[in-house]
């Protein structure tokens, strides 16, 4: 029981501190995700982690709810439910406090530099977590020509991403790879 | 769910549609508004909150909707999800803003338990296992293309000190794999500064 409660908080304070650090939404902490559960504490393996990532995004609802599917692989619906309290909670906090005092900040100088200063990290980050993904998916020549035919449907098409996420799992089920 | 995100300094984008906005929503409404954006979430949730806020429901105008989404973007944490705090409070108080956000967090919750629960039944059969590869590669092309329109949208033909900014995050955060505390102190404080003298 006391291993459980250790996970527990483990799971909290991981998540609590990715819920301040998600500098442009949940996709932009997928890698200290990664090092934290993977590498640190070993919870799950680089395959599972891409796969709970692709299931997670090929269902509906905010980015945010990985964390929900990863933290039940980690400890059950309780840490499902744990994690997605940690991930939200810190930042919503912070959005219900900016709510109160809106008005006071819509054309302030600091502001616009903030959010100008947040952009190329979000990026960054983002493109950190393509690259986690990335590796952990891509370990033969089928795969990685997977994920470029799915990246030129999403990037010159304008079709729904799903089909592309469809169209992968379904030369999968066929036995492809 | 997959999202393309608009980078934060998007243009204001005009909507075709000049009628005037409804009055705002009670907290119950707010919930099923917010969980009908969740459920729709498939390519993009920020999208469909566009097109159920403002265009569906008339509880905001094209500019106000902007407006609030800019300052969600300079806060931590999922945008859409700073978005129903804020809107659930400007509508409905504190009372408001738990509606929205249940409403968008939390069926999708449960059915991520339900999927969890499915995959750790399921996804070691050999039958689903290459399902389960090909979807873990699509979606790793899917984030590829992500980043990639918002570089585009950034680039405009010219490099700026800011994709160095880009290019020191993906380093630290993806070849380096640094902790984010790192990265972040390392690299915000250069940033703001390089944003800061760019505006002058």
């Amino acid at each position: 029981m006391s291993d459980d409660s250790d996970v527990y908080l483990a799971l909290l304070a991981i998540f609590a501190a990715c819920s301040l650090l998600a500098v442009g939404g949940a996709n932009a902490v997928v890698p200290e995700m990664h090092r934290q559960t993977v590498d640190v504490h070993q919870w799950l393996s680089d395959r599972t982690f891409s796969e709970l990532f692709a299931l997670a995004q090929a269902s509906p609802g905010p980015n945010v709810v990985f964390v929900a599917l990863l933290g039940h692989y980690v400890a059950g619906a309780p840490g499902a439910l744990l994690t997605m309290f940690a991930m939200c909670a810190p930042s919503c906090t912070i959005a219900y406090g900016m709510a109160r005092v809106i008005d006071r900040f819509k054309e302030a100088p600091w502001r616009i530099v903030i959010e100008a200063a947040l952009v190329p990290m979000t990026i960054g980050l983002i493109a950190a977590s393509a690259l986690v993904v990335a590796r952990a998916a891509d370990r033969s020549a089928a795969t990685v020509a997977i994920t470029a035919a799915s990246f030129a449907l999403c990037y010159w098409t304008r079709i729904t991403p799903l089909l592309a996420l469809a169209l992968a799992a379904a030369l999968g089920l066929m036995g492809v790879f | 769910m997959p999202e393309l995100q608009e980078p934060a300094l998007s243009p204001a984008s005009s909507s075709t549609a000049a009628e005037p906005r409804r009055p705002l929503p009670s907290p119950g409404e707010l919930f099923l508004g917010f969980a009908q954006i969740a459920a729709c979430g498939f390519g993009g949730v920020m999208a469909w909150s566009r097109r159920i806020i403002v265009e569906d429901r008339r509880w905001l105008t094209p500019e106000e909707f902007n407006q609030q989404l800019a300052l969600c973007q300079i806060l931590p944490g999922g945008n859409i999800l700073n978005f129903s705090v804020m809107f659930g409070y400007r509508a409905g108080g504190t009372l408001g803003s738990l509606a929205a956000l249940a409403g968008l967090i939390g069926p999708p919750t449960l059915l991520m338990i339900l999927a969890g629960m499915l995959y750790r039944r399921f996804g070691d059969l050999p039958a689903l296992r290459g399902m389960f590869v090909g979807l873990a590669a699509g979606a790793a092309g899917l984030l590829i293309a992500t980043v990639a329109k918002m570089v585009g949208t950034t680039v405009k033909g010219r490099l700026r000190p800011a994709h160095l900014i880009t290019a020191a995050t993906f380093v630290t955060a993806g070849l380096l794999r640094w902790p984010l505390p790192w990265v972040i102190v390392a690299v915000m404080p250069v940033s703001i500064a390089l944003a800061w003298w760019e505006r002058r």
